[in-house]
């Protein structure tokens, strides 16, 4: 595992095209676009202000930063330098911006939820779409990019628009059986559409393309319900999330509840193996302190970690959320399926510090990380059952059905890994500082992640 | 019945002996304050009546006739009435030590009265204790009760209270919400207007030049056809959907029907295996079974035919055989279990099946063998014991001697035995001698006649008869050759018997008339010999198994212990 030198960027905006060639990061209001394998920088754009949100288009040809502050979008070619393109959204004001999945189209949301403005970058043109409903996750594209669905809210009644990509063209438009619709998501294949209500009502929502409700799920009443919701990579799986620590999973035949996965806090599930993190302090008084470890200044302070195999039962440290404040720290908020729909990993938000693979073909719990700090993110490799992770802190972990590593980056001035990204090969992950960035290369071989505990 | 009547007797004789030695003692009292004796010279008159009277009074027969007719007393009469005096006083003695006893008893048994009356009356007061405690618990567990239902009716009240708040304040707030949005709606709507219409600051695309669709395409204008389009796209991929779906569904039934079919076969295996074993149990299903069974054979032949298995008939008639093998299996199975269960919880079950009598029969049957049993070797110890304890007793005695003899009678019979084997053995050398010596005397008399001849020729050969001598030659040949056949046969015979000849070279001489002698007293007693070696074994046996072997013994023993037969029999018996 090879690590590169440390990059500069701001607000956590680095991506890699999706072709993976380019790395883009904005460092305040200048884009920096790279080469992944070289690192050489490309590239250079200077936008009008501090760039708050930046996307590549689905061909990997233009760039789309955002300054939401000035309501403001300007969107680059890497091919064409010189071409430009602003857009003003003007004192309407703008909340969010992304691309179509042609690359062709910009969709912004004004202020206040007003409209979305879908500029064409071909034509100039720009079309209104009203009612937009704010909300969690109001806009979801198909994955073969055909299809938009938009939560609308009109009357205050939830209503979802079927947009054909292509020319903008209302496909459909059906009113849901939501209270407060919170979110809505494709099935990876396109022809399903999971629709969720707000966290006051457990209901999740199956429709077709077409519009027709397949069916509709509610495992409980009263008490806050969905929290999230992850189709499995296969579209065979819906599984949701919710504040009563409980991962439901969906089949796709017949829409009923298959298993539930829960999250106790003392696990005794004998099949399951729970990995600890164990921090190790290089004593500072052993003689064994090797001299060019001072010298290195910034890794003497860091801890070495290494993860052991907990015998069973196991207490995964629980923090009792405070019933008064809303939106209350407890139940399951991410969920994420691994790339062969062969693993769920979900992180249930009392328990920060512990993340929880499944295996999706035995529905049963396969391994618990229990970290020193509380996960910050993780993200599954995209060709690989891999995940990785990071605590904000200076180590990167993997997990794989092989067992389980802690790595520490081994940057100076005490590299914090706040969030990752894996790079689309799956041999690269993009770890992410408070304002730097550095690459981490995974060797192209299976050899170190299949080997347990193994500390580097 | 008739003890208890003579004891009432006794008692009713002693309540009226009561009263009459009273009186008389009375009597007595005065006679002897008066006369110092009860009878003197002067007296005997009255003293007569005196007793007479009062034999009388106790209902005997008086001493004498007529006190009047004679002083003279009559002996017999008198001595009669005394023995009947003595014997009515022996009988009161008798009663009183008899109710003596039962006062003794009943006294007991007043006392173990009391005790239990005292120790029951114990037990009735903690009982009392205990049910009043019961009771007290009750109420307060009833107490208890209805406290919680209160609990419970005011909780279910305050949760009906609480969801009615709650459903209101709902409502509230959506009704709130709602005005809310709709105020909303109409500011964003407002907004909306107040930004279109605003010049100064427009939203604006600023571009370089247009870029072309991804696609390389131009954009299409929004007809009627395009909807059209976009509509049968919509459906085209809801379709192939479908029709990977489907397919994988096709795929996952086929699988799901093979082993479907798998099972089925397997089934019908084992049970097609297990029914000829289990035909007992056949008749218990009855028809059913039979007609399962018509109907397995078509499924049978329909799974054949694995073109017909997508059919909805042959399906149908898959599943329904399925199932109709999957209840035969259970059933087996449930009966295995349930008959392993009994096996488990006791034979005695398993025997409930057969009728009751005959079970009793065969516990009184068995009941008796036992009784049978005890009584042998109850007999068997006490024949045991009397052995130990009194050798003198006669019957004993005789056993033993029996026994004895028994003894004795064997190891003569052994001797026996040996003897006439030794006697077989001398036989038959005697025999073999005998021969010999017959063939001896023959060679003897054949030799004599040789040299008779020789001699003769000798004496001849001086004389000029010469010829004559070739033939007579041969003649005594052949009668050496022939003692010498005898020879060698008598010498495998004494070879045979070696040992005896050389243990008894007696007998080699011994006279016919002795060993006739032997033989015919051997011949006396020709059972005893065939039996003996039986009977030892027998002898070790009867210790060990006394009942077994009665009846053989009988045979055997005839007349020599009947006695001891007899007694066992009356054991046994």
């Amino acid at each position: 595992m090879n690590f590169s030198e440390v990059f500069k960027q701001t607000n956590q905006l680095c991506k890699v095209s999706p072709d993976g060639k380019y790395l883009a990061t904005c460092v305040q209001y200048r884009l920096v676009v790279r080469d992944v394998s070289t690192l050489q920088i490309l590239q250079l754009y200077t936008c009008l202000d501090q760039v708050s949100h930046m996307e590549w288009s689905s061909d990997s040809l233009f760039i789309l930063c955002a300054m939401y502050n000035r309501g403001l979008v300007q969107v680059w070619s890497l091919e064409q330098p010189d071409w430009h393109c602003k857009i003003d959204e003007g004192s309407i004001g703008l909340v969010s911006s992304r691309w179509s999945p042609d690359g062709r189209h910009i969709l912004n949301t004004t202020e206040f939820h007003l409209r979305v403005t879908v500029w064409s970058l071909c034509t100039k043109a720009v079309s209104y779409i009203k009612y937009p409903k704010a909300c969690q996750k109001g806009i979801d594209f198909s994955r073969d990019g055909r299809y938009m669905a938009l939560a609308e809210r009109r009357d205050c009644k939830d209503y979802v628009c079927v947009f054909v990509c292509d020319d903008w063209h209302l496909l459909r438009h059906f009113e849901t059986e939501t209270q407060d619709l919170a979110g809505l998501e494709w099935s990876p294949n396109g022809c399903v559409l999971a629709v969720w209500d707000s966290c006051l009502e457990y209901k999740v929502l199956l429709y077709s393309l077409d519009g027709r409700l397949l069916s509709t799920y509610s495992a409980y009443e009263w008490s806050l319900g969905v929290k999230s919701v992850s189709w499995s990579p296969s579209s065979q799986f819906l599984a949701i999330g919710s504040y009563d620590e409980k991962v439901r999973i969906l089949n796709h035949i017949t829409w009923k509840k298959i298993t539930q996965f829960e999250h106790p806090a003392i696990i005794d599930n004998t099949k399951a193996t729970v990995y600890k993190e164990a921090e190790k302090r290089p004593g500072v008084g052993s003689d064994e302190m090797p001299l060019h470890n001072i010298t290195m200044g910034a890794t003497l302070f860091n801890t070495q970690s290494k993860y052991e195999i907990c015998p069973l039962p196991v207490q995964i440290p629980v923090v009792k959320p405070d019933p008064d404040r809303a939106s209350p720290k407890i139940g399951i908020s991410v969920l994420a399926f691994s790339s062969d729909s062969r693993y769920l990993a979900t992180k249930n938000d009392n328990m920060a510090t512990a993340v929880w693979v499944w295996d999706m073909q035995k529905m049963s719990l396969e391994a618990v990380l229990e970290q020193t700090s509380a996960v910050r993110c993780f993200q599954w490799d995209p060709l690989r059952p891999r995940l990785a992770l990071c605590a904000g802190n200076t180590k990167l972990y993997l997990w794989s059905p092989g067992g389980c590593v802690s790595v520490q980056v081994p940057t100076e001035g005490g590299f914090q890994v706040q969030s990752l990204n894996w790079h689309c090969s799956g041999d690269s992950l993009i770890l992410l500082g408070k304002e730097q960035l550095c690459l981490c290369y995974m060797d192209t071989d299976q050899e170190d992640n299949c080997s347990p505990d193994k500390n580097m | 019945m008739p003890e208890s009547s003579t004891v009432k007797d006794v008692l009713s004789s002693s309540v009226e002996c009561r009263t009459s030695p009273l009186r008389r003692f009375s009597l007595s009292a005065l006679h002897r304050n008066s006369l110092g004796v009860f009878c003197s010279e002067d007296n005997v008159q009255e003293c007569l009546s005196h007793i007479s009277q009062e034999v009388s009074s106790f209902g005997l027969r008086p001493a004498w006739t007529e006190p009047g007719s004679g002083s003279e007393l009559n002996i017999v009469a008198a001595l009669n009435c005394m023995y009947d005096l003595i014997q009515l006083h022996r009988r009161g003695l008798r009663t009183l030590e008899n109710m003596e006893v039962e006062q003794l008893k009943s006294n007991s048994n007043v006392d173990f009265l009391q005790l239990s009356t005292t120790r029951l009356k114990e037990q009735l007061e903690i009982s009392k204790r205990e049910n009043t405690g019961l009771l007290e618990r009750e109420r307060q567990l009833q107490l208890k009760v209805k406290s919680l239902q209160n609990c419970l009716k005011n909780e279910k009240e305050e949760v009906q209270k609480l969801q009615n708040v709650i459903a209101s304040r709902a409502s509230q707030y959506n009704h709130e919400m709602k005005r809310k949005e709709r105020e909303f709606n109409k500011l964003k709507e407002r907004l909306n207007q107040l930004l279109v219409d605003k010049k100064e600051k427009k939203q604006a695309i600023d571009v370089l030049n247009n870029i072309g669709r991804a696609d390389g395409k131009r954009s299409l204008w929004k007809t009627e056809k395009m909807e059209a389009k976009h509509e049968g796209e919509m459906y085209k991929t809801l379709l192939s959907d479908y029709d990977t779906r489907q397919r994988e569904l096709q795929l996952e039934n086929a699988e799901l029907r093979k082993v479907l079919q798998q099972m089925k076969k397997d089934m019908v295996s084992i049970l097609s295996s297990r029914k000829p074993a289990a035909k007992g149990d056949k008749h218990e299903h009855g028809g059913t079974q039979a007609a399962s069974e018509e109907e397995d054979d078509e499924a049978f032949d329909s799974s054949k035919e694995s073109v017909e298995l997508y059919c909805v008939h042959a399906r149908e008639k898959l599943t329904n055989s399925i199932r109709l093998q999957w209840r035969r299996l259970k059933s087996h199975v449930e009966r295995l279990d349930s008959q392993v269960s009994s096996a488990q919880t006791g034979e005695s079950k398993s025997t409930d099946a057969v009728p009751r009598e005959t079970h009793e029969e065969e516990m009184d049957r068995l009941k008796l063998e036992i009784q049978q049993c005890k009584d042998f070797i109850q007999a068997q110890q006490q024949l045991l014991q009397q052995q130990l304890s009194s050798p003198c007793d006669e019957e004993t005695a005789s056993l033993l001697s029996d026994c004895y003899m028994l003894q004795e009678k064997e190891r003569l019979g052994d001797e026996w035995k040996t003897l006439e084997e030794q006697r077989k053995i001398f036989e038959r050398e005697r025999r073999n001698f005998t021969e010999a010596a017959i063939r001896l005397s023959h060679e003897r008399k054949a030799f004599e006649e040789d040299r008779a001849t020789w001699l003769k020729h000798q004496f001849l050969n001086l004389s000029p008869f010469s010829d004559s001598k070739k033939p007579s030659l041969s003649k005594s040949k052949s009668a050496f050759l022939i003692s010498a056949e005898t020879d060698s046969s008598a010498a495998v015979a004494p070879e045979k018997f070696i040992k005896h000849r050389s243990e008894s070279p007696r007998c080699v001489p011994l006279t016919s008339p002795s060993t006739a002698d032997l033989y015919r007293t051997l011949c006396l007693i020709p059972e005893d010999s065939s039996t003996k070696p039986k009977r030892k074994t027998e002898h070790v046996e009867e210790s060990s198994v006394f009942c077994g072997n009665a009846p053989v013994r009988h045979k055997r023993w005839d007349g020599i212990q009947d006695r001891t037969l007899s007694q066992e029999k009356n054991s046994s018996i």
